[in-house]
């Protein structure tokens, strides 16, 4: 067709033509070309710094290589906190073909639960680029068994191990010891990201909560190349973890064991100081729980269980139950009179069984209806008369005492290494009209005397102020752990205490007051000779019964017709022996009755088995 | 006017175009063998397929241009029945339907068509005086818009645009007044909203995010960003050979394929990209000179617009690449890995050669 009409064209004015148009292309080329150039000109010269940086970016995934946690021992290295191994199964999910078939053929060999199921593919969804997300944790030995046979069936799924807390002797000492359960909200915000990235865990409450710092150790981080599903190529550096410090524990667990067998059937509080060093021998709150429980992740029902239930097991009583401490005070207050020059040591005071302010009616009874006679302070502390107290309180007012009480550690936190510790409450003039808008009465001075009122105590407290009375002054915060162990670089480091000294006009009259409290269970008349009797060694005690409801003028107390809840808390102080006192112990029992009767024979168990069964197993690094 | 290059009467050859070709897909190979992450049965099989390429382009020389010219429009009436074909019973294959499945081989009927339109337009204008009256450039229009559209209906939109403007450069070279080519661009620029109406969701989804790639940074713009990344974190010399990251480690999709211009500007940097981009300039400057010499209208013509075509080819994938231009599916030619898009561009260029290998034989 076209060779036959070729003849016919113009071609001269075509030639022209399509010469200038080939040129015209030609630099069309050229310049488009250009623009190429100049395009990667611009992402490859003028902005290369930014997209090497993003490459970087792209390619180089940190890793967190979380740290073992310390453990911890009691003192004699009896292991309290350790890790367990435990699996769980995880998936990779850019290797799963057919997800829901998986799932399905996975729950054939080991349980899943739906809500496993729900939770996993939450994860699934938001974690784009991940190795491999968990679909069961805390596997058994059977189930890991089973699974490792049929591994070869499933190319996607991996049984990961990873360390869990464990306490092996379940609820002794959990009080102390606390518990560290899964990383929550609230504390995501608190807590310094990077240090946590690998880690699930962290205390809660006691000593795994206090020494949490410690005892997580410093995670470690491995920068790693990795491709765009995340998969690790190759690892470029390592930073390995620093491991969590040891700790070794004051508590004796065997003795805070037998503490907690003698208070078993109560709801009740007992402490055990070491007057010297402040060391924390037992701290016992009653009823306890299993601290595993929380680690496992408690299930609703037994948590709400623990939570409801009227004997407060969650409750620490030792450093956050808050009594009024009754006549367990009396000795400090004694001194208080002694120290300020308000009453002689051989000073004395009629009790005639009640005592009444000038010009009012009022009654405040003695406990003893037909009075002590003629007291002096120490027939007053081994009798506890209330009379010679409350005339003592009223002479020094409210706010001698109360600056005498602070000093003794009343009202304010002692500092123990436990989170959560309570001040207890030495109530002053200027605190009542700060917190109630009141005005102070003479007769609240005179019950505070005796320790009722607005007072209130925890008995940690009661056994620090104990242990210094006992020190003669020296005080000691009491501290629950003994040494912090860095295994890695084989250092032992003691906790340090801090020291203060509460200094007394006369050295003497400690000497008045601790004569008092030896009488209490070594004199005639002592309110707890009883467990004074037969003891093989001389100690100072004192009494405590504390009003849980108040009795009206005309009423007495009587066990019989009253609710178990609204009856008197026992209570009961002591330190032994008398002379270079190893033990310091204060004994609450709620509703327990008198402090005689209930608490004084509690204590002196205590204090016998300290003192008599354990043989002196101390640490090497002990010092005094 | 002869070329020295050309004095060999049994095998009918272009030695300038034969050796960018060969520097061309040599250097495809090295990049090649660096995106498949050293996967060597890749290399095999593109070995293979240019090798096939190397069969037709040396056939197709040997031919001279007046054997073929009767058979055009019967061939373009084939094409279009294919394409009407594979519309109906074609294969679908990542979301558009392009493969016909011949029992012994699958192939695109819209690959041949890059070459039988522009074949079919030089035909119908090439027989009349030039520049081409308007009731035969309506005509050409038609010729180019039937199997444009039909391809475009797949939807396989890298393909249709160079059947379209490997058609359009037909129509330019054959002297389409410039005052026609400003009319035309203005109204086209004016129908972008129709234009936009009658698109994809997701074709235009590619045009936004090439206007804004950072706004979907893990969905759409995914692509043009890690391409960036790659191109801009090669700097002036680039990573060197196989140390490209962004390749490597998998963050750049299509490595291979269409992107494989991101790795080579990844490991050779701006530099290697000037010395490739200079390869293809020699290659198409030697085409243009073929068309310049080539002896009859109908041969320039489609000499000229083979040429362009192959230019569309490289600037279209390098703006799509470098972040200039939308991301629509097309290979870099002779470097990406890929069957049928090397065998017809290797057919092109053995029609090139022979329209310049057997110039002598006509004006003898």
């Amino acid at each position: 067709m076209y060779s036959t009409r070729l003849i016919l064209k113009n071609t001269v004015h075509e030639n022209k033509i399509f010469y200038n148009r080939i040129v015209i292309a030609w630099f069309m080329m050229l310049g488009f070309l250009l623009l190429i150039v100049i395009r990667l000109f611009f992402l490859q010269v003028i902005n290369h710094d930014r997209y090497t940086t993003l490459s970087e970016q792209n390619r180089i995934k940190v890793l967190p290589l979380p740290p073992t946690r310390g453990l911890i021992y009691d003192r004699n290295g009896v292991l309290l906190a350790g890790n367990n191994v435990s699996y769980s199964l995880e998936v990779i999910p850019e290797k799963v073909k057919n997800l829901d078939l998986m799932l399905k053929k996975i729950s054939q060999i080991i349980t899943i639960e739906d809500s496993e199921i729900a939770l996993f593919k939450k994860k699934l969804k938001q974690s784009r680029y991940s190795n491999s997300i968990p679909l069961r944790y805390r596997l058994t030995e059977d189930e890991v068994a089973r699974l490792s046979v049929q591994r070869h069936h499933f190319s996607s799924i991996e049984i990961k191990s990873n360390l869990t807390r464990y306490y092996p002797l379940g609820a002794t000492g959990v009080h102390a010891i606390g518990y560290v359960g899964r990383i929550n909200e609230r504390e995501l915000e608190i807590i310094d990201k990077s240090n946590y990235m690998g880690s699930n865990y962290m205390g809660k409450v006691g000593i795994e909560k206090f020494y949490e710092k410690e005892l997580h150790g410093k995670t470690g981080f491995q920068h790693a190349e990795v491709n765009v599903q995340g998969r690790i190529v190759r690892i470029l550096e390592r930073r390995p973890p620093v491991p969590g410090k040891n700790l070794y524990l004051n508590i004796d667990i065997s003795f805070q064991k037998y503490a907690e067998q003698t208070v078993a059937k109560h709801r009740a509080a007992v402490v055990a100081i070491e007057p010297d060093s402040g060391a924390v021998l037992a701290l016992v709150s009653m009823p306890h729980y299993d601290p595993n429980l929380f680690v496992k992740g408690i299930d609703v029902k037994t948590y709400y269980e623990l939570r409801d239930s009227p004997n407060r097991p969650l409750i620490n009583r030792a450093i956050r139950g808050q009594y009024p401490p009754g006549s367990t005070i009396k000795a400090f207050v004694g001194l208080a009179g002694l120290e300020y020059g308000v009453r002689m040591p051989r000073s004395r005071t009629w009790c005639r069984g009640w005592y009444s302010l000038k010009g009012q009616k009022h009654r405040y009874r003695d406990w003893k209806k037909s009075g002590h006679g003629s007291m002096n302070l120490h027939s007053a502390l081994e009798q506890s008369c209330d009379v010679y107290f409350y005339s003592l309180a009223h002479d020094l007012g409210i706010n001698r005492l109360h600056s005498f009480m602070n000093r003794f550690g009343f009202g304010k936190r002692t500092g123990i290494d436990l989170t959560g510790e309570k001040g207890g409450l030495m109530p002053s003039r200027e605190w009542k009209q700060r917190l109630r808008n009141k005005r102070w009465y003479p007769g609240e001075t005179i019950i505070t005397g005796i320790g009722q009122g607005f007072m209130l105590a925890t008995p940690l407290q009661l056994a620090v102020a104990t242990a210094t009375l006992s020190n003669r002054g020296k005080f000691m915060q009491p501290r629950v752990a003994f040494v912090m162990d860095d295994a890695r670089i084989n250092e032992m480091t003691p906790i340090s205490s801090v020291q203060s000294t509460i200094p007394l006009k006369q050295g003497g009259y400690w000497n008045t007051a601790i004569g008092g409290m030896k009488a209490v269970v070594h004199g005639r008349r002592g309110t707890a000779k009883k467990v004074g009797r037969r003891s093989r060694y001389r100690f100072a005690g004192k009494t405590g019964t504390a009003q849980v409801i108040t009795i009206k003028q005309s009423e007495s107390y009587n066990a019989r017709k009253l609710a178990k809840k609204f009856h008197d808390h026992a209570l009961f102080v002591a330190f032994a022996p008398l002379k270079n006192p190893r033990i310091a112990v204060a004994v609450i029992v709620e509703n327990g009755g008198g402090g005689s009767k209930t608490a004084a024979p509690i204590a002196k168990r205590v204090m016998d088995y300290y003192l008599l069964s354990i043989p002196s197993l101390r640490l090497a690094t002990t010092s005094k | 006017m002869q070329s020295t290059w050309n004095n060999n009467p049994f095998l009918h050859l272009d030695k300038p175009l034969l050796i960018g070709i060969l520097l061309l897909s040599g250097m495809g190979l090295i990049v090649l063998y660096s995106a498949g992450d050293q996967n060597f049965d890749l290399i095999v099989r593109q070995i293979l397929r240019l090798l096939t390429g190397f069969g037709i382009m040396l056939v197709l020389a040997q031919i001279s241009i007046q054997h073929i010219v009767r058979w055009i429009p019967w061939l373009y009436l084939t094409g279009i029945i294919l394409l009407v074909l594979v519309l109906v019973i074609g294969e679908f294959s990542k979301g558009s339907q392009r493969w016909l499945n011949l029992g012994l081989f699958r192939f695109q009927p819209s690959e041949m068509m890059k070459l039988i339109v522009p074949m079919m337009v030089t035909w119908y204008l090439a027989d009349r005086h030039l520049p081409p009256s308007y009731g035969r450039l309506l005509s050409a229009a038609v010729i180019i818009a039937i199997p444009a559209l039909l391809v475009a209906k797949e939807p396989d939109l890298g393909t249709a645009l160079l059947i379209g403007s490997s058609g359009v450069f037909v129509l330019l070279l054959a002297g389409l007044s410039w005052r026609f080519v400003s009319g035309f661009v203005a109204t086209g620029i004016l129908c972008t909203p129709i234009l936009w109406y009658l698109m994809h969701p997701y074709q235009k989804e590619r045009v936004l995010t090439l206007l804004n790639p950072e706004k979907n940074p893990l969905g759409a713009g995914y692509h043009i960003i890690q391409s960036k990344i790659a191109i801009g974190s090669g700097g002036l010399d680039g990573k060197g050979w196989l140390n490209g990251t962004q390749s490597h480690l998998q963050f750049l999709p299509e490595r291979t394929t269409d992107f494989i211009f991101a790795v080579y500007s990844e490991e050779f940097g701006l530099l290697g990209v000037l010395v490739l981009l200079g390869i293809y300039f020699f290659i198409l400057s030697r085409g243009m000179v073929i068309a310049l010499q080539a002896q009859d209208t109908f041969t320039r013509l489609l000499a000229g617009s083979l040429v362009l075509t192959f230019f569309v080819y490289i600037f279209v994938n390098m703006g799509m690449v470098s972040g200039i231009l939308p991301v629509v599916g097309l290979p870099l030619p002779l470097i990406s890995y890929g069957g049928t898009s090397i065998v017809t561009l290797m057919a092109g260029f053995g029609l090139l050669m022979a329209i310049h290998t057997h110039r002598r034989l006509l004006s003898n």
